[in-house]
């Protein structure tokens, strides 16, 4: 990594121009420059990045600011050359350095080569950072997500803030990878081992982010400082860096061995990782790992290079679109509930009531207690039952106090809160009733009618049905105005989603009720009408239906794994299947099939795998090996006579379309009101990827749209331009 | 009766003094923040105190309001990251605060109650502006006599020190203030002032910078530039922006000790508290105060004005410091009176000042160890003074 000669250089002949003028009204993150004197006398020339809104609006990154920030670093060399400055520095705003890249104006971009431009583009100026004759630092005082963190990998030493938010190189999450040297340089800072941790697995993991203390041990940063004097520590540090008084050592930086020996290594066991865990349809934590592997023997330059190739193929592709619109409505759409009533008729929820003590009521009760923090009373038939899931809900509580995430105060109070008795009459003041019974429309309606003789008349009573009629639920109801729909998705505490249902006799009180509660349990909330499966169990059903027709027609459990394949599922529907339980899948399946018999197929294979209780085989850590001999041996006694076995296009294509429409039967009944609710339940219910955009646009860019019917369902089509 | 517990100034820090006001350093930086820095700086440069050792935390304010309230003390000692156990405190004192804090932990080590404490103060005058909205003078004082209306006005207090002392002429004032600015321009030249200051990150619209001096000061100040100014407290008064200290931001710390603890820890002990006093004058004269308080800490200390050979007084005004010279005879120009210039060109951040005060006084013992007492004192609002004897550990004992 010697530098020879100016990488900037690389990049003078490019026009930037029509990649700035596309950025007229972009929110500009200015660079200030004071000069700062330093203790011994010299002079560092300070860059604080500022956007001028306040931290709700993190300072970005477009081609504006680049250029602003490339003009300020060309004045600087020239101050350098003349002496005037003795160490340039960049730092943020208050609690942010920068968020990343401005993804504002993304999906405009008209073809690769302004993607390519854009890769450039912040490649030319980041590389100035280190050419303008004097030592370069970073101070990062916040946060610094992607192109924000890229900043410091480019210049020569950098600092953090102990109380930094978050740093981070989200990019793989979102579709592409840190191509503005992140890909290049991290992996030479830090060793690839964990350069693979930063710039793959954390991505991946739910966008895991960094906290200080660990960037300064990874050695992205070379020192740590509290908050209270961050940036007066840091002058002085860099002042002690300059004068040599301090020695920068980087423990973590790679040798010859590692990039001869350990690099190649490490790039063949995350690849394999990979492919176990998400497959090979996403395309940006191959194209990171590539780039990594390439790391060890590139120049600075020849790095930079092959970064700007992959960001542009992966900004211009059709993932990264769909990735995007994901993400916005994740962020967006996921936090304001698209057919919410008016805020205020919400009710105060003071007392919660859970009937059911199983293991799905236990988990609501632990959600509950320690979100709304107000007391919970569970009721079940027996009392020892009861006990047994108070003790359940106290032993997490303990666990969780025991992890250090709850305090001896908060654990004791908590505790407090959660009771259970089978004296129905403790629910009299509850705000706010679930119920966690049985999977059954009678079942339910006898509870919500016991129920209904204690609870006050204005008490919300809220269902966890995941398919059954919510109306119908409240059949026996005095006020079935209070019931509304409200399906958690397995398991409780991860799963992001609520389908809020708002069934046709539903209050706009019990809706505006529910909305709340699921924004104070930090869930997403899509509101659906009621209707058979409601979102998610619906296409996941079809799923289910389609792939129990097909190995009931004699095609193999392989062929079918193959065919969903290019979706990019987060597993295949046999080994989801074992996870919701087949009981649970058989009558889901059922349910639907007694809805839409047109569509939905009953499986009797299904059936007797619930009762046989086999379809997978796992190894002793509970990974799933493959079929079992068992399932294999029942499905084949449940051959549909005179049926032929689907190829794995056959079959693919029958289940694009049979999603496609399902999807659009889904909008054209009105169950939600557009699109992007279908994609945010599948993404935060389903885990279905943001590279699929959800559903629709995978369906779309497929053309199951319009073989289905005849049109699509984004105008235009989220896909790239590649 | 049981021996007294000697008592120890081990050292003392402070921001850079800003300029009061939308243009001054500190405009964006709270006051909190200032007097937090300050701690820390001190206590960056004492490791071998154990932070939990520090007792208690007094920290004076003259407006205990918003980013000066929340009983400054406490919030600033969270906020340095002393830990939980460390309690602290506000005090107010007017001008006075922070020689008030290190007196009152002072006394407190002596009583035996502690034997580590931080004394210190702030003011942000920019944000907090004397004559601020929220001040309900009672309506008696008008109406009984009790405090003439002068009184209020810090400015017209010292225009009645011309009044009542002919001989404190307008003349005499702007020589004096002439010299403190030069005074002060000289120390700085020669690296003083500096050693004692924590340097202050500050925000501004134009990034990020470091407050590293004081920003008052005019060192190009002469006797011809400063005749003519205008006199803002009264039409053709005597007192004038020059010979006046000016609205000021900034924040001091001291570490006040038993000397036994001191010894313990190893601590520096750069002077030991010999006596101290508060005296009340009439309000509208409120720059006399410190005549009757230096008496008073004369007599407890069975001194006398001449055992004390280096003087720290803060120059409120230039007329309020001739007033106690030509009290105890003691010449306009004499060079055993801040030595370093004064509040007139570094600036009186209310409060904050009295430490200041002791952090140069030590200084100067180091420097000079022919003297054996110096002296700290200032005026108080309402009509006070206050002064503090101190004794230089490094007399050698060959003049005195």
């Amino acid at each position: 990594m010697a530098r020879t000669q100016r990488v900037s250089e690389q990049y003078a002949g490019i026009d930037f121009g029509p990649l700035v003028a596309s950025s007229g009204d972009e929110v500009v993150t200015h660079s200030y420059v004071r000069d700062v004197p330093l203790p011994s006398g010299r002079t560092l020339a300070l860059i604080t990045l500022d956007n001028g809104k306040d931290h709700t609006r993190p300072n970005t990154l477009g081609p504006v600011t680049l250029t602003e920030l490339g003009g300020v670093l060309d004045g600087l060399r020239e101050r350098a050359g003349r002496g005037e400055i003795d160490a340039i520095a960049v730092t943020g705003k208050r609690y942010i350095l920068a968020a990343g890249a401005d993804l504002s104006k993304i999906e405009l971009l008209a073809d690769r080569e302004s993607a390519l431009r854009i890769a450039q583009l912040g490649h030319a100026v980041y590389a100035r950072l280190t050419e303008t004759g004097v030592p370069s630092f970073a101070f990062i005082n916040g946060l610094a997500l992607g192109g924000g963190l890229e900043i410091a990998l480019n210049c020569d030493y950098r600092t953090i803030d102990a109380s930094a938010a978050a740093v981070a190189l989200p990019e793989v999450f979102l579709g592409i990878i840190p191509g503005w040297g992140g890909a290049t340089l991290l992996p030479n800072l830090i060793g690839i081992e964990h350069a693979i941790e930063v710039v793959i697995s954390n991505p991946l993991k739910q966008n895991r982010t960094l906290r200080p203390q660990q960037v300064k041990d990874l050695g992205i940063a070379d020192a740590i400082f509290p908050p209270v004097n961050y940036l007066e520590d840091s002058l002085r540090w860099a002042d002690g860096v300059l004068g040599g008084t301090i020695k920068v050592e980087r423990p973590n930086q790679p040798g010859t061995i590692e990039r001869t020996v350990k690099w190649p290594i490490a790039i063949r066991v995350a690849r394999k990782t990979l492919e176990e865990r998400i497959g090979t349809v996403p395309r940006s934590p191959y194209a990171a790992l590539e780039l990594l592997a390439g790391a060890a023997k590139r120049s600075r330059a020849e790095g930079f290079a092959a970064e700007d190739e992959a960001l542009a193929d992966l900004i211009s592709g059709d993932q990264f679109r769909a990735s995007i619109y994901a993400f916005n409505l994740v962020q967006k759409r996921g936090k304001r509930p698209v057919g919410a009533p008016d805020k205020e008729l919400a009710q105060k929820v003071g007392k919660v009531g859970i009937i059911g003590a199983g293991l799905m009521a236990q988990q609501f009760a632990l959600l509950f207690v320690r979100r709304l923090q107000v007391p919970i009373v569970i009721t079940d038939l027996d009392q020892a039952r009861i006990d047994k899931a108070v003790g359940y809900i106290h032993d997490q509580l303990d666990q969780l106090h025991a992890k250090g995430r709850l305090s001896s105060d908060d654990l004791n109070k908590l505790k407090g809160l959660v009771t259970g008795t089978t004296d129905r009459a403790a629910f009299a003041d509850c705000d706010w009733v679930i119920e966690a019974v049985f999977e059954e429309t009678a079942v339910k309606q006898q509870v919500f009618a016991e129920i209904e003789a204690y609870v006050r008349p204005d008490a919300i009573l809220a269902t966890n049905t995941s398919s059954l009629s919510v109306d119908e639920i409240g059949a026996r109801l005095e006020h079935p105005e209070r019931l509304v729909g409200f399906h958690f998705f397995n398991p409780v505490a991860v799963m992001p989603l609520v389908e809020v249902v708002d069934a046709p006799k539903t209050s706009e009180a019990a809706l505006a009720t529910a909305v709340a509660v699921a924004a104070k349990l930090k869930k997403t909330a899509v509101i659906t009408k009621d209707g058979t499966g409601f979102v998610v169990n619906r296409l996941l059903t079809r799923l289910f239906s389609d792939a129990m027709e097909a190995v009931e027609r004699g095609t193999p459990f392989e062929t079918v794994v193959e065919a969903q394949q290019p979706f990019g599922f987060p597993m295949d529907p046999f080994v989801l299947l074992d996870l919701v339980g087949l009981k649970v899948g058989q009558h889901v399946l059922d349910t639907h099939a007694a809805a839409f018999p047109d569509r939905y197929r009953a499986s009797a294979a299904l059936a007797e795998l619930a009762d046989a209780g086999a379809l997978v085989d796992k190894d002793e850590q509970g990974r799933v090996k493959g079929i079992s001999k068992l399932a294999r041996e029942i499905v084949a006694r449940h051959r549909i006579p005179g049926s032929e076995p689907y190829t794995a296009a056959e079959l693919r294509r029958k289940i694009e379309d049979g999603l496609a429409d399902e999807a659009h039967r889904i909008l054209e009944e009105g169950i939600v009101a557009a699109p992007e609710d279908i994609d945010l339940a599948v993404i935060t219910g389903a885990g279905w990827p943001f590279q699929m955009g959800g559903v629709t646009p995978y369906l779309d860019r497929v053309g199951a749209s319009e073989r289905v019917f005849g049109d699509t369902f984004h105008h235009p089509v989220i896909k790239g331009v590649g | 009766m049981a021996e007294r517990t000697e008592v120890v100034f081990v050292d003392g820090a402070r921001t850079p003094f800003g300029r009061a006001g939308e243009k001054g350093q500190y405009w964006s930086t709270r006051a909190d923040d200032l007097v937090v820095k300050a701690m820390v700086g001190l206590l960056e440069r004492h490791p071998e105190l154990p932070p939990d050792r520090v007792e208690d935390v007094a920290i004076a304010a003259t407006t205990q309001v918003g980013d000066q309230a929340l009983t400054i003390g406490r919030s600033a000692a969270i906020l340095a990251g002393l830990p939980k156990s460390v309690p602290g405190y506000a005090i107010d004192r007017m001008c006075s605060g922070a020689m008030t804090a290190v007196t009152n932990v002072a006394g407190n080590i002596a009583f035996g109650a502690i034997d580590v404490a931080i004394a210190g103060g702030v003011e942000h005058m920019g944000r907090h502006p004397l004559d601020g909205a929220f001040v309900d003078p009672n309506p008696r004082f008008v109406a009984e006599g009790l405090v003439s209306p002068d009184a209020l006005n810090m400015g017209i207090t010292a225009e009645r020190l011309h009044d009542r002392f002919p001989q404190l002429t307008k003349e005499r004032a702007d020589a004096y203030a002439v010299a403190s600015q030069r005074k002060t321009a000289e120390a700085y030249a020669a690296g003083k002032i500096q050693p004692d200051l924590i340097p202050v990150a500050i925000r501004s619209e134009a990034g990020w910078g470091l407050a590293t001096q004081d920003e008052g000061m005019r060192p190009e100040t002469t006797l011809e530039g400063v005749r003519d100014l205008r006199t803002p407290f009264r039409p053709h008064g005597r007192v004038t922006a020059a010979t006046s200290s000016p609205l000021t931001d900034g924040a001091t710390a001291a570490i006040i000790a038993s000397a036994d603890a001191a010894r313990e820890l190893g601590m520096p002990a750069r002077m030991r508290l010999v006596s101290f006093a508060f005296a009340g004058v009439e309000p509208e004269v409120m720059g006399l105060g410190p005549v009757p308080s230096t008496e008073k800490a004369l007599r407890k200390a069975g001194l006398t004005i001449q055992d004390i050979g280096l003087f720290e007084l803060n120059e409120a005004f230039a007329v309020q410091v001739l007033s106690l010279l030509d009290h105890f005879g003691i010449a306009d120009d004499d060079p055993r009176v801040n030595v370093w210039g004064g509040a007139i060109a570094v600036g009186h951040p209310l409060a904050a000042s009295g430490v200041r005060l002791m952090m140069q006084l030590a200084r100067q013992f180091e420097e000079h160890p022919e003297v054996r007492f110096g002296l700290t004192a200032m005026c108080v609002g309402l009509g006070q003074g206050g002064s503090v004897v101190w004794e230089n550990p490094h007399y050698d004992g060959k003049r005195d």
